[in-house]
């Protein structure tokens, strides 16, 4: 099997939100590379925080306990999570596991981060 | 003939199209087999760990068994196979007889003190070859999933289970406080204890607890009316019931 690469770019999208940039796969494995991008993310002001999904792989069941991990996490700080980029087929893995009710999933940046009121 | 090995992102799609569970809006039960229970299950909608009530807790229970003995997807294509054997006596799990498919459902029925026995199921959310995840229902004691999974490190095969979850409601939190999750403990400590015996191994569970949000979802307290607790005592208490009905109908018909 080859090696998952995760890599995971975070950037300052504006005063109050940030993107992570998702490269690859997401599975249990990518426990330490997500949280640590979140923390790099997670700053005094950040009241988003926006997944960027264009550059998925792969992600399996263990990825999805770990947004629902990092979901928690970003809720103690009452910062919001929004997603874009999802393909189809991960659109429907969010409505399947229901994450798309805490998660709000946009078409492009830019709708997120208005939907987030930070654009 | 081409020599051409796929990419990663092939190899990942091609993963992605077999293992995860189709989208479904609520659980249909195809077939319910005999001594098995459907009141908790049919139409339900399944229920992430977003979903619950109680306090978030990831609970890890891992057994290291010898490579040589068993390799991980081998260790996994056998739990898949005979999951149920694996459970601790008096808890019964009603899946398909092919073993564990992405999308599955499957009826429980779970031994509870004082001999009550609790029914809800389970849907089989994902499944490769290295792992699988059961997903709870509505009404299930916990909303959230289970990750079975198995690999290789430093000659060792390590089988693990992974409960990501929430108590689904105000009683299973109460229930889950008050002895609730040691019960849990044990169940899956006895589980990887035969699993790890079914390859000849004897073998301590190592078990790590936690608590993932300490606060508890108020706003979803209205889960108690899925309750699969409530529903299961209400369905023992009426079995006389039933039973009396069904001889009536039997007399009638045969006068």
């Amino acid at each position: 099997m080859p090696e998952a690469a995760t890599t995971l770019d975070v950037r300052e999208a504006s005063a109050q939100a940030r993107v992570i940039e998702i490269k690859g796969d997401i599975t249990a494995a990518s426990e330490d590379v997500l949280m640590d991008a979140y923390g790099r993310a997670s700053g005094p002001g950040v009241k988003a925080v926006v997944l960027d999904f264009t550059g998925l792989d792969y992600m399996n069941s263990g990825g999805i306990g770990l947004l629902v991990t990092l979901l928690v996490r970003a809720q103690r700080q009452k910062q919001r999570v929004l997603a874009f980029g999802l393909s189809d087929h991960y659109a429907q893995i969010f409505e399947l596991t229901r994450l798309d009710e805490a998660v709000s999933i946009h078409d492009s940046e830019e709708d997120a981060l208005a939907a987030a009121g930070a654009s | 003939m081409s020599t051409e090995q796929p990419t990663h992102e092939q190899q990942a799609a091609a993963r992605d199209a077999t293992s995860w569970a189709k989208s479904v809006s609520r659980l249909n039960v195809a077939e319910v087999p005999e001594g098995a229970v459907n009141i908790n299950v049919e139409g339900k909608r399944l229920a992430s760990p977003i979903q619950g009530f109680g306090k978030m807790w990831q609970k890890t229970y891992q057994v290291r068994l010898p490579q040589e003995r068993v390799s991980a997807t081998d260790l996994i294509a056998t739990w898949k196979a005979r999951f149920p054997d694996f459970w601790p006596e008096g808890n019964a799990f009603y899946g398909p007889l092919t073993g564990i498919e992405p999308g599955d459902v499957a009826l429980l029925n779970m031994a509870l003190p004082g001999k009550m026995k609790l029914s809800t199921g389970v849907m089989v959310l994902y499944a490769d070859d290295e792992s699988f995840t059961l997903m709870t229902p509505q009404g299930h004691m916990f909303a959230g999933w289970i990750t079975f999974s198995a690999l290789e490190r430093d000659g060792e095969t390590v089988a693990q289970a992974q409960v990501l979850m929430r108590a689904s409601d105000p009683i299973f939190e109460l229930g889950l406080t008050m002895g609730g999750h040691k019960q849990e403990d044990r169940f899956w400590n006895q589980t990887l204890a035969s699993l790890a015996a079914h390859f000849d191994h004897d073998c301590e569970v190592d078990t790590k607890v936690v608590c993932v949000d300490k606060k508890r979802q108020w706003s979803k307290w209205r889960n108690i009316w899925h309750s699969s607790a409530i529903r299961s005592t209400l369905y023992m208490v009426g079995a006389p019931g039933r039973a009396l009905k069904r001889l009536f109908v039997r007399d009638r018909a045969v006068a």
